[in-house]
């Protein structure tokens, strides 16, 4: 188990939908509990990874390597080739966690064609933890693409009123991004074969010779090629101005589509930021010019974000554009290019998916039952539902950045980051952090506060058990991190590190003496293992 | 030691309090509420004097443990570049730091704490949502003794942003009162504003000192002193941290929350919003006193900010009906007084303000929390009247917090203030004797305003309704007992600071000393100036009979105040005529509207309101980015698939006629329309066929027949 770890949690959602559709579609019953026990599986398999990587934290490069990068198809170079660092094992354990609470979340809500949508989210899961495992950018893509199409029929089907719309808008847009980004990759492969004479779509050799391009065509070329990758990743973050899609898709999308694509789907940008942007084009994301651009919209992210939440009538239209907001904070971190910047905007990637997660959550608790999410038919539901009011409390309180909390542990962590590498960078960011407060509260004043005078609101139940369950585990995890983050940063410690002396001191190849991991890479990785 | 040693349970107590409130405490009756609460604020409190004794008996001029690693992994393989180009570790421990100015706020934090809570079991007995109530107030002492005990600006900033969600949490305690509510929001709104100049002044000392360590930080400043007086970034970070003190501490202009915060539960007035987290303010800058001293503009702009808002305030609260209104203006009046300290560098008279300020002004609090307890809840002062009969022990002890307050000689609050006073005439040559001036005349006002609030409720003619009348009564024990014990409090906790002038040592003083001695103010630019702040005793006997002078002077205006409020109020009759209103109505109305201030911010800043026909302020700007957002930003991106579309129609209409019309059908249908004679022959009809061929035949014969 300890070799293929990776592969089983990979499959685990896969073989969880394909078992789905041997079940007949009435059973609907059987459905859910079959999807939750293989979501929850998917996350059971998952965990002893923790203790597993624990122990190998502070061992240099990629862990639990897998395949090789040729063996799937060797006459173009592109292989089943599986590994993770700190960055990608964080994520990963984000994306089981998140993957069973959204699918527990769902199983009153979602009522039609209940065998195809667990099976469509099952196989979500899979696409997004492909993306996390992948060392080999062939790999990479082809789950980066796949996981559209889930998505696509997640918002297209069980979606609100504009949901086609919404749905079109997210698979195009998305796809816009990949395009150019897959042509940018393409380049990088030629390039690396004119270097080396390998075709390869190893991503860790690519490290070796990407660097080398804007030496060799400029910097022009090096720049647009960086721009290729990072609209993909911006679209996807999203970064302001490419964020329109998120709005539409998050208020059309089921409440668990919507914790998924706010929890972990975003999370790919800023993955594909850390993970290829930085260490393929060390030189480009340190232009001045670039560098100001990546981390100006940013910051126009952090406070535009705010600002625009601080308007919306729709509970889930706010918590979309908070996210916008969010987001903000975690590109201005990676654009520090500082260790602790990128450590921190990870966590608050973490802390993102933990919080907006439940915030999402949250909206669908009262979506459910009263089938608007317009803040001006709630008031006074604390009233009415004082269990559901606290939680809802300390996760809007998470989401602020209150600290001894998760959130205020990224963002503040990002903060001296921005400042350390510029001052006014942290201080045109601050205010982000005062709309967080000011719109979230506002929101909660007006749904939770004040009497109840919408009699429809008068029968309100609180939660039921299994809605609890679906809280209580978020909560657990934001004062963890709230109080006692250090665990998380010293995961972090050792990839950061690494792509951080990659921006300043890139690995270049070098025809007369190729670096050992380029040959260690090269051949099956489970030889390393082959001893445990 | 070791009580001193496990001084961290001393947040942790409340903590635990407010945990099990979270968890249980909707099932537990009232007495298990009151045991688990109170009790672990009193315990707290005993901790406290343990810990602090044995902090007196080591003898060490501070007690400093760091817990464990907050933030970052304590490898040290983190780091950042510094303003001065060295390297620093990204580490923020958790720890304790106890030194004289966090024994001084932990006792009266406590102390007083614990006596508000016992009085809380009285006054919030008929209140829903008791126990909520308690875990709210735990969870305040928690965060309030966490913001004491940090050992960092980080930790004590978990305390401070602590503090300001239990405020939010407590000033919106009735959550059904739209205007709790919104009260709550625009107290943790400003506060955040305050906040955000916190996170920054904080980053910028680790950019220049590498450490967010108070004793450090400290440390390197005093070190540095010479090369880092008057400096541009010490300025600023001293700067970031007074808008963060200006949130917490009400003053202008983010001291607009305070007011409406008395929307709150009245004991949580007491505490919160007058005694103890109001306070924090003057800590952090307390605390930060190294840096201030370096930064002689931020100085000034505290103590000019100070003194504004002490007389803004007080002329606000000059006419205010509302018994708890009086007072909040009156705290942020008097917390003006300690900023006023503060920026003319005396900060022990600050502290020492701090500390006699909790007694009378939770004293004050708490007894206007008795008279609304026996007034059936009527806050009006106009609807008050002749209750000293009524409510003897409230009406007693609150003649002492208002002495005391006036600045009565004998009372705590006369030593704090004069030495105050004192100070701003004579510190730094006499530079500041504008504000003097200010603080004298507030002090004035502070005086009148009091005594307004005495005459009004306690003497006269009743003028409550039948009703209310008939339900007055004295409250219960539990609340006149804290009372008591703080009215002893406001008379006797002054004579721990008399000063040499007055024939006392001024034990308070030298208690602080260790925390403010900055030989850099004595060597630096202000190093004249200062010297009256570092050594008051010297200069008080040279300067002897101004000191005198002064301070006669400042008897003489408490009296004139007491004076002027018993010839204004106290007279018969159902109405209460203004003297104000009466000299000059629109002065009257002015203040009683707070001179617009919150008309002023919702059209400006908040965008509540609109000015004229536009709204400004975060909300117009959000309006106007929404537009943005869904006109030209997702506007382009729709207009990019509406021509991608259009592009796509035009293609398949190039297609249908261009390409397929033109090219293929067009040659098809030349071909067609040729093949329409040629179809004539082949129309498949046998008679047809042999007419032709009849035709045909004939046609042939005839020819060959002719030729």
């Amino acid at each position: 188990m300890y070799n293929h770890i990776l592969s089983i949690i990979l499959f685990t959602p896969l073989v969880g939908a394909a078992v789905l559709m041997l079940i007949p579609a009435a059973n609907k019953t059987l459905i859910r509990w079959t999807a939750n026990a293989f979501a929850l599986l998917g996350f059971v398999v998952s965990l002893p990874l923790v203790p597993w990587f624990w122990e190998r934290k502070a061992e240099v490069g990629f862990k639990f390597l897998e395949g090789s990068p040729n063996n799937w198809i060797p006459t173009i170079g592109a292989g089943y080739y599986l590994g993770i660092d700190g960055i990608s094992f964080l994520l990963i354990m984000l994306t089981t966690f998140l993957g069973f609470i959204s699918i527990l979340s769902s199983w009153t809500a979602i009522d039609d064609r209940v065998k195809e949508y667990y099976a469509w989210f099952l196989l979500l899961q899979t696409g997004m933890l492909g993306v996390f495992m992948a060392l080999d950018f062939f790999l990479f893509f082809v789950f980066w693409e796949a996981m559209l199409v889930p998505m696509y029929l997640l918002i297209g089907i069980w979606g609100g009123p504009r949901r086609l719309y919404a749905a079109i808008k997210f698979f195009l847009y998305t796809l816009l991004g990949s395009v150019l980004m897959l042509l940018s990759v393409i380049f990088l492969y030629f390039f690396h074969h004119a270097q080396t004479g390998i075709y390869t779509f190893s991503i860790q050799e690519l490290y070796h010779t990407a660097p080398l391009i804007p030496s060799v065509y400029g910097t022009t070329v090096a720049t647009l090629l960086f721009f290729g990758f990072f609209l993909a990743f911006a679209i996807k973050v999203p970064m302001f101005p490419f964020h329109t899609w998120l709005p539409d898709a998050h208020v059309e999308a089921p409440t668990a589509g919507s914790v998924i694509l706010a929890g972990v789907l975003l999370k790919m940008g800023t993955y594909g930021l850390i993970r290829f942007s930085l260490p393929f084009f060390p030189a480009v994301v340190q232009y001045p010019k670039v560098r100001l651009l990546m981390v100006t919209l940013s910051i126009i992210g952090i406070i535009y974000g705010g600002l625009v939440s601080l308007v919306q009538k729709d509970m889930k239209k706010l918590v979309a554009y908070s996210s916008v907001s969010h987001l903000g904070f975690c590109t201005l971190g990676i654009f520090a290019l500082n260790g602790p910047g990128l450590s921190g905007s990870v966590l608050q990637q973490i802390n993102h998916g933990i919080s907006t997660g439940a915030l999402f959550l949250i909206v669908g608790i009262l979506y459910e039952r009263r089938h608007t999410r317009d803040i001006s038919e709630y008031g006074g539901i604390s009233t009415v539902m004082p269990v559901y009011a606290t939680i809802s409390l300390i996760m809007f309180l998470s989401s602020m950045g209150l600290p001894l909390l998760n959130g205020f542990v990224g963002e503040f962590t990002i903060l001296q980051a921005a400042y350390m590498a510029n001052w006014k960078w942290a201080a045109w960011a601050v205010p982000g952090v005062v709309l967080a407060a000011a719109y979230l509260l506002w929101l909660y004043q007006r749904v939770f506060f004040g009497k109840v005078e919408n009699p429809k609101n008068e029968k309100l139940t609180d939660l039921t058990p299994r809605e609890l369950a679906t809280f209580l585990p978020l909560i657990a995890i934001a004062l963890w991190i709230g109080l006692y983050p250090k665990p998380f940063f010293e995961i972090l410690e050792q990839p950061v590190a690494q792509i951080v002396e990659q921006v300043n001191h890139p690995k270049l190849y070098n025809a007369a003496a190729p670096p050992a991991a380029v040959q260690v890479a090269a051949k099956p990785a489970n030889a390393q293992e082959a001893g445990r | 030691m070791y009580f001193l040693t496990h001084i961290w349970m001393v947040p942790l107590l409340p903590a635990a309090g407010a945990a099990i409130m979270l968890l249980l405490g909707r099932r537990l009756p009232k007495p298990v509420v009151n045991g688990i609460c109170v009790g672990a604020v009193a315990m707290s409190f005993l901790w406290t004097v343990a810990a602090v004794l044995a902090f007196l008996h080591s003898g060490a001029p501070r007690y400093e443990a760091e817990l464990y690693t907050w933030l970052g992994t304590g490898s040290g393989a983190q780091v950042f570049t510094l303003y001065g180009g060295g390297h620093a570790a990204f580490h923020v421990g958790a720890g304790v730091l106890l030194d004289p100015l966090s024994c001084v706020w932990l006792l009266f934090v406590t102390g007083v704490g614990t006596l508000i809570h016992i009085y809380s079991t009285g006054y919030m007995s008929h209140e829903g949502g008791y126990y909520r109530f308690f875990g709210y107030l735990n969870l305040f002492m928690f965060s309030m003794l966490t913001l004491i005990l940090a050992n960092n600006y980080l930790m004590m900033f978990v305390g401070w942003e602590g503090v300001g969600l239990c405020s939010y949490l407590l000033i919106g305690f009735y959550f059904h009162k739209h205007s709790a509510s919104t009260a709550a929001n625009k107290a943790f709104i400003t506060n955040r504003i305050g906040d955000a100049g916190v996170i920054l002044g904080s980053l910028t000392i680790f950019w220049l000192f590498g450490t967010f360590d108070f004793v450090k930080v400290t440390e390197l400043a005093r070190a540095q002193s010479a090369t880092l007086m008057g400096t541009t970034i010490i300025t600023m970070a001293t700067l970031a941290l007074f808008v963060g003190a200006c949130g917490k501490s009400a003053q202008l202009p983010l001291y607009v929350w305070l007011p409406d915060a008395m929307e709150g539960p009245t004991p949580v007035s007491a505490l919160i919003h007058a005694a103890t987290m109001v306070t924090a303010g003057v800590y952090m800058v307390a605390r930060s006193n190294a840096l201030f001293v370096l930064a002689p503009e931020t100085m000034k702009v505290v103590a000019v900010v100070g003194a504004l808002t002490a007389i803004f305030a007080a002329s606000i609260g000059l006419v205010q009906n509302d018994i708890k209104r009086v007072l909040a203006y009156s705290t942020i009046s008097q917390l003006g007084y300690m900023f006023l300290a503060l920026g003319v560098g005396a900060f022990a008279a600050g502290v020492f303000h701090v500390f006699t300020h909790a007694f009378f002004k939770a004293l004050l609090f708490l007894g206007s929390g008795s008279v609304i307890h026996a007034m059936s809840g009527q806050q009006d002062m106009r609807g008050m009247g002749g209750l000293r009969k009524k409510i003897p022990i409230t009406f007693a002890t609150m003649l002492i917090g208002t002495l005391a307050i006036a600045g009565v000689p004998g009372l705590a609050g006369f030593f704090s203030k004069d030495e105050i006073l004192w100070q701003a005439w004579s510190a730094h040559d006499g530079q500041f004797r504008v504000l003097w001036g200010v603080a004298f005349l507030t002090a004035l006002m502070t005086s009148f305003y009091m005594f307004r609030l005495i005459f009004m409720t306690f003497f006269g003619d009743k003028r409550m309704t039948h009703e209310e009348e008939h339900h007055l009564h004295e409250s219960p024990r539990s609340m006149t007992v804290p009372l008591m014990v703080l009215a002893f409090c406001s008379i006797f906790a002054g004579y721990l600071g008399v000063g040499p002038s007055l024939g006392g040592s001024n034990h308070f003083e030298h208690f602080l000393a260790p925390v403010f001695e900055n030989h850099a103010s004595v060597e630096g630019a202000v190093a004249e100036a200062s010297a009256a702040s570092e050594k008051p005793g010297e200069k008080k006997e040279e300067g002897g009979l101004m000191e005198y002078g002064l301070m006669g002077l400042s008897v003489a205006a408490a009296f004139a105040g007491i004076f002027a409020g018993w010839k204004a109020y106290d007279r018969p009759g159902k109405d209460v005529r203004e003297p104000i209103n009466a000299a000059a109505p629109p002065v009257y109305r002015t203040l009683l509207n707070k001179y617009y201030v919150d008309e002023l911010y919702d059209r400006l800043f908040t965008g509540r309101a609109k000015l004229g026909p536009v709204r400004l302020g975060a909300i117009g700007a959000g309006e106007a980015m929404w537009k943005f957002d869904a006109n030209v930003i997702d506007g382009g991106v729709n207009g990019g698939g509406w021509m991608t579309r259009a592009a796509g129609r035009l293609s398949s209409w190039w297609d249908k006629w261009a390409v397929d019309g033109v090219g293929v059908n067009g040659p098809a249908i030349v071909v067609r329309m040729l093949s329409y004679p040629m179809r004539l022959l082949q129309a498949g009809l046998l008679q047809w066929y042999a007419l032709v061929m009849v035709f045909g035949v004939a046609g042939l014969l005839w020819y060959y027949l002719l030729h």
